[in-house]
C-alpha cells in the first residue's frame, strides 16, 4: 500500500514547482522552454539512479560526483580520440565500481569511508587526464543529446525512458527484487542461498553503469569536460533519491521517484533564477525547498501511521 | 518397510559446535525420520538454536557429522527472530527463496504459491499477498514466514524446522498451525518443533528430545513423558501453577487511567486478547503519554520492557553492563559524569538478583542467549525509580525456568508498590495478573479481576462478538 503512495509526494512537488515556474515565466510552457528547463536534468537523473542503486543496498556513495567527472573526462578525450580504447576504459570503470562493492562487503568496511576515499582517486585520475578544461564530445553523443523528437522535448522523453527502464529493472525484475531485499534484510537473503558479495557487486556495478551514462550525457550537453565538472552531483543525487521518496536504509527506493526528484532539483535552480535571486542565495534556497518537501513527507507519513 | 521410510531425513552423529571456549553443542546424536514430528525442548542457552543452525547448514559442526541420507533439498527453517525482508511484499519474499521463479512473469506464480500455502496452513488468514511485510502485524509476519517454510518453492519440503513458531501467534492461529503440522507429518514430512510451550509440544510431537547444556538428556516417544517429567528433565525445578496468590498485595490508589483502562498502585494489570486487536498499540500510546512530555524532565514515571528485543530493546554494540545501566545513568551521575563504581555495583546487584548467566558483565550483550538478554532488559527497567513498568510481551522466546524467576520478581516488585502493565500473547502469563483487560477490535471487551481470570473467560471475551457477527 505504502509503496503506491510513496510516489505521490514527489509528483506533487514537481507539479507545484512546475506550475509556479509557468506562472512566473509563461514562455517556458513550450517545446523549447521545457527542453531548456530540463536539459541538464538528464545527467542528474542518471546520477540519481546510480546513487539509488547504492542506497538500495543500505550504503551511500560519496564518490559519485568525482566518478561522473572522471567519466566525463574519459568521454571527452579517449572516447573521442580512440573510441575502442575509451569504451574499454569505461567498462573498466564499471568493473572497478563492482569491485568496490564486493570489497566493501567482504571486508565489512563502511561504504561512506571507502567511497569518500575513492572520490579522491577518481578526482586525481580526472585531473591527470584533463589538467585544464578541454576535450571534445564524440559526435554521436552530441547529436544524440541534441536530438529533437517530435512533440516531446528530448529531456522529458529521456527522463521517461530512464524512469521506465529502471522501474522494470529495480521494482519488477527478480534481480531487482532480491537487491531491494538485500537492503531490507541481508541475513534473510543470505539464508535463502544468495551470494551477498555478488549481489553487492551487482548493485555497485549497476551504479557504475548509470554513473558512466550520466558522465557521457553530461559531455554530450556541455561538449567539453573538466575534472571538477560534476562534483556537486554527489549531494544532488542523494537529495534526488530522498526527494523521490527513497529512504536511506531498508531498501525502500523508487526509481520513478528518483528521476522525478532529479527533475525537481533541476527545476528548483531555474525557478530561483526566474525569481531573480542572486546566485549567492540559490544554494541556500535549494536547500530550503528540500527541507520543505521533506517536512511535507514527514507530516504525510505521520498521518499515514496514525490512521 | 520401504527404503525411504528406514532412511532418516537427517542424522547427527556426535555433532558438536564450539564457539571459542563455549561449547554450545557438546556431542549430539539424533535422527529424524520421515513422518515424524520431533519436539525439541530445553531452556534458553541449552543449544537448540545451535542445533538448528547445524542442520540447516548455517554452521559446520566443529566435530562429528551431520548427514542427509535423502539429500539436503527440502530442508527448511523458520527462524525464531523474524527474518523476512520488511520492504518487500509477501509474494516477493517467497520468490527470494524460490530458485525457479525468474525471467518475465514470475510475480503471478509467486502470488499464487504463497496464497495457496497460507490458505493451507492458516485458513481465513486475510493476508494480502501484495502487502509489504512492514505493513503487517508481527503475528501476520510470522504466519507468512511459516507459510513460506511449507510452500513447495520448486521442490517438496521434506523437513521443516519450526523454532518457536507460535511465540507471536494467538491461541486460535497456533492451533491451526499445530493441526497443519500433524497433517504434514501424516503425509510423510518431518518436522522439528521447538517451543517453550509444553502444551504445544505434547499436542504435536511424536517424539521429544530434551537438550541441556549442549547435550541430549532425554530422547523418548512423547507418550513416555509427563508434563512434570519433561520440566524436570530440562533441569529447571519449576512447580506448575505457582500463582503467588499468597503475596496478594495491598492495592492502592489509581495511578494511571487512560485508554479506558486503569491501574492501581501495586497492581499487575494484564492486556490480553487475540494478537493484533489493539493491545500493543494501546500499551505503546499509554507508555508514550506517560513519558513523552519533555517538560517532565528526569525521573520518568514509566519504564518500558521491550518484547521485540532487536527492534526496541537491546543496544547491540554495548556491553551487558551498559545495557543495564542506561536507565539510571542520569540518576546516579556524579556532577554530570557517569559514576562507574555505582554503575558496576548496581549491575552486579541485579545480575545476582535476576540470575543473568554470565561471568563478566563487560561482555557484549549479544553474547547472551535471548532469554538472558531479556533478563537484562528487565533489570534495566527495574533498576530505575519509575513506578509504572510497561511490558510489551516480554516473555517472547523465554524458557519456562526464566519465566518463573521473572514472575517472582514481578510479584516482589509489585508488593513494593510498583504497578505493572503487561501485554502478553500467552494466556498462562495473563493469569498471573491481578486485573486483566481483554481487547477485541481495538476496544476493551472485558475487565476481569481475581478469580475471574481464567483461560476460558479470556477466550470468551476475545471471541464473543466475532462469532455473533
Amino acid at each position: 500500500m505504502q509503496a503506491r503512495y510513496r510516489i505521490l509526494l514527489p509528483v506533487i512537488s514537481l507539479v507545484v514547482l512546475l506550475g509556479m515556474t509557468f506562472w512566473m515565466q509563461p514562455r517556458a510552457m513550450s517545446y523549447f522552454g521545457l527542453n531548456l528547463l530540463f536539459n541538464l536534468a538528464v545527467p542528474i537523473a542518471l546520477a540519481t539512479i546510480a546513487q539509488m542503486m547504492v542506497i538500495m543496498v543500505n550504503d551511500i556513495d560519496l564518490s559519485l560526483g568525482a566518478f561522473v567527472s572522471l567519466v566525463a573526462c574519459v568521454t571527452a578525450t579517449w572516447l573521442n580520440d580512440t573510441p575502442l580504447f575509451g569504451a574499454l576504459i569505461l567498462l573498466g570503470l564499471i568493473a572497478s565500481y563492482a569491485l568496490m562493492g564486493a570489497v566493501i562487503h567482504m571486508l565489512e568496511l563502511p561504504a561512506i569511508v571507502v567511497t569518500l576515499g575513492m572520490s579522491f582517486v577518481w578526482g586525481g585520475l580526472a585531473l591527470f587526464l584533463l589538467p585544464t578544461p578541454g576535450g571534445a564530445s564524440p559526435e554521436w553523443i552530441r547529436s544524440l543529446m541534441t536530438l529533437k523528437p517530435p512533440m516531446v522535448p528530448l529531456a522529458v522523453l529521456a527522463a521517461v525512458i530512464v524512469a521506465a527502464l529502471t522501474h522494470m529493472l529495480v521494482i519488477r525484475s527478480k534481480i531487482g527484487t532480491v537487491l531491494r531485499g538485500l537492503g531490507g534484510n541481508a541475513r534473510s537473503i543470505a539464508r535463502a542461498g544468495w551470494n551477498v558479495t555478488a549481489l553487492k557487486a551487482t548493485a555497485y556495478g549497476l551504479s557504475g553503469l548509470f554513473g558512466v551514462l550520466s558522465g557521457m550525457a553530461l559531455v554530450g550537453l556541455t561538449t567539453s569536460a573538466d575534472a571538477n565538472i560534476a562534483l556537486r552531483y554527489t549531494l544532488l543525487s542523494i537529495a534526488g533519491v530522498i526527494l523521490g521518496g527513497g529512504e536511506f536504509t531498508g531498501g525502500k527506493v523508487s526509481p520513478v521517484g528518483a528521476v522525478i526528484g532529479a527533475l525537481t532539483l533541476t527545476l528548483a535552480a531555474s525557478f530561483l533564477s526566474f525569481l531573480r535571486l542572486s546566485p549567492d542565495w540559490q544554494i541556500g534556497a535549494q536547500g530550503a525547498i528540500l527541507i520543505l518537501v521533506l517536512t511535507a513527507r514527514l507530516l504525510f507519513s505521520r498521518k499515514g501511521a496514525a490512521t | 518397510m520401504t527404503v525411504l521410510e528406514s532412511n532418516p531425513v537427517v542424522a547427527l552423529r556426535d555433532a558438536a559446535k564450539h564457539f571459542g571456549p563455549v561449547k554450545a553443542l557438546n556431542g549430539v546424536s539424533l535422527s529424524v525420520a520421515p513422518g515424524e514430528c520431533l519436539g525439541l525442548v530445553g531452556h534458553n542457552g541449552a543449544g537448540k538454536s545451535t542445533l538448528v543452525n547445524l542442520i540447516n547448514g548455517t554452521f559446520a559442526p566443529s566435530s562429528g557429522e551431520v548427514a542427509f541420507p535423502l539429500g539436503q533439498q527440502g530442508v527448511r527453517s523458520v527462524f525464531q527472530e523474524l527474518s523476512l525482508c520488511p520492504n518487500l511484499t509477501v509474494a516477493e519474499n517467497l520468490s527470494i527463496s524460490h530458485p525457479d521463479l525468474r525471467g518475465f512473469g514470475w510475480r503471478r506464480p509467486a502470488r499464487a504459491e504463497i496464497q495457496a500455502s497460507l490458505d493451507t496452513v492458516f485458513p481465513d488468514h486475510g493476508i494480502d499477498t501484495d502487502a509489504e511485510v512492514d505493513r503487517l502485524t508481527i503475528a501476520e509476519r510470522q504466519m507468512v514466514e511459516i507459510a513460506i517454510g511449507f510452500a513447495p518453492r520448486g521442490g517438496t519440503p521434506r523437513l521443516v524446522i519450526l523454532d518457536e513458531p507460535t511465540s507471536s501467534l494467538d491461541e486460535g492461529i497456533a492451533r491451526q498451525l499445530l493441526s497443519h503440522v500433524r497433517a504434514f507429518c501424516a503425509a510423510g514430512g518431518a518436522v522439528i518443533f521447538i517451543s517453550h510451550m509444553l502444551g504445544e509440544i505434547f499436542a504435536v510431537a511424536s517424539r521429544i528430545v530434551v537438550l541441556k547444556d549442549g547435550k541430549v538428556v532425554a530422547d523418548r516417544p512423547a507418550a513416555a513423558f509427563s508434563r512434570q517429567g519433561l520440566v524436570d528433565a530440562m533441569g529447571h525445578v519449576a512447580a506448575e501453577g505457582t500463582q503467588a496468590a499468597a503475596a496478594q498485595t495491598q492495592i492502592g490508589e489509581v495511578v494511571i487511567r487512560a485508554e479506558g483502562l486503569e491501574a492501581r498502585r501495586g497492581e499487575v494489570v494484564g492486556l490480553s486478547g487475540l494478537a493484533g486487536h489493539g493491545q500493543a498499540a494501546a500499551l505503546a500510546r499509554l507508555y508514550l503519554s506517560q513519558t513523552s512530555d519533555w517538560r517532565a524532565g528526569r525521573g520518568a514515571r514509566a519504564v518500558f520492557v521491550a518484547g521485540d528485543r532487536p527492534r526496541d530493546g537491546v543496544l547491540p554494540l554495548w556491553s551487558i553492563l551498559r545495557n543495564m545501566s542506561i536507565s539510571v545513568l542520569g540518576r546516579d551521575a556524579n556532577g554530570g559524569m557517569v559514576d562507574k563504581d555505582a554503575e558496576r555495583r548496581l549491575a552486579e546487584d541485579w545480575r545476582k538478583r535476576i540470575g543473568i548467566r554470565t561471568d563478566d558483565l563487560t561482555n557484549p550483550i549479544l553474547s547472551l542467549s535471548g532469554g538472558n538478554q531479556q533478563k537484562v532488559l528487565f533489570a534495566r527497567a527495574l533498576a530505575s525509580d519509575a513506578d509504572i513498568i510497561v511490558m510489551d510481551d516480554p516473555m517472547r522466546g523465554v524458557d519456562v525456568g526464566t519465566k518463573q524467576d521473572v514472575y517472582a520478581i514481578i510479584r516482589a516488585e509489585a508488593a513494593k508498590g510498583r504497578t505493572f502493565l503487561w501485554y502478553s500473547t500467552e494466556t498462562e502469563e495473563v493469569c498471573q495478573c491481578d486485573r486483566v483487560f481483554v481487547f477485541r477490535n481495538n476496544e476493551i471487551s472485558a475487565e476481569l479481576t481475581g478469580a475471574q481470570i481464567t483461560e476460558e473467560k479470556i477466550l470468551e471475551a476475545s471471541f464473543e462478538m466475532m462469532e455473533a457477527s
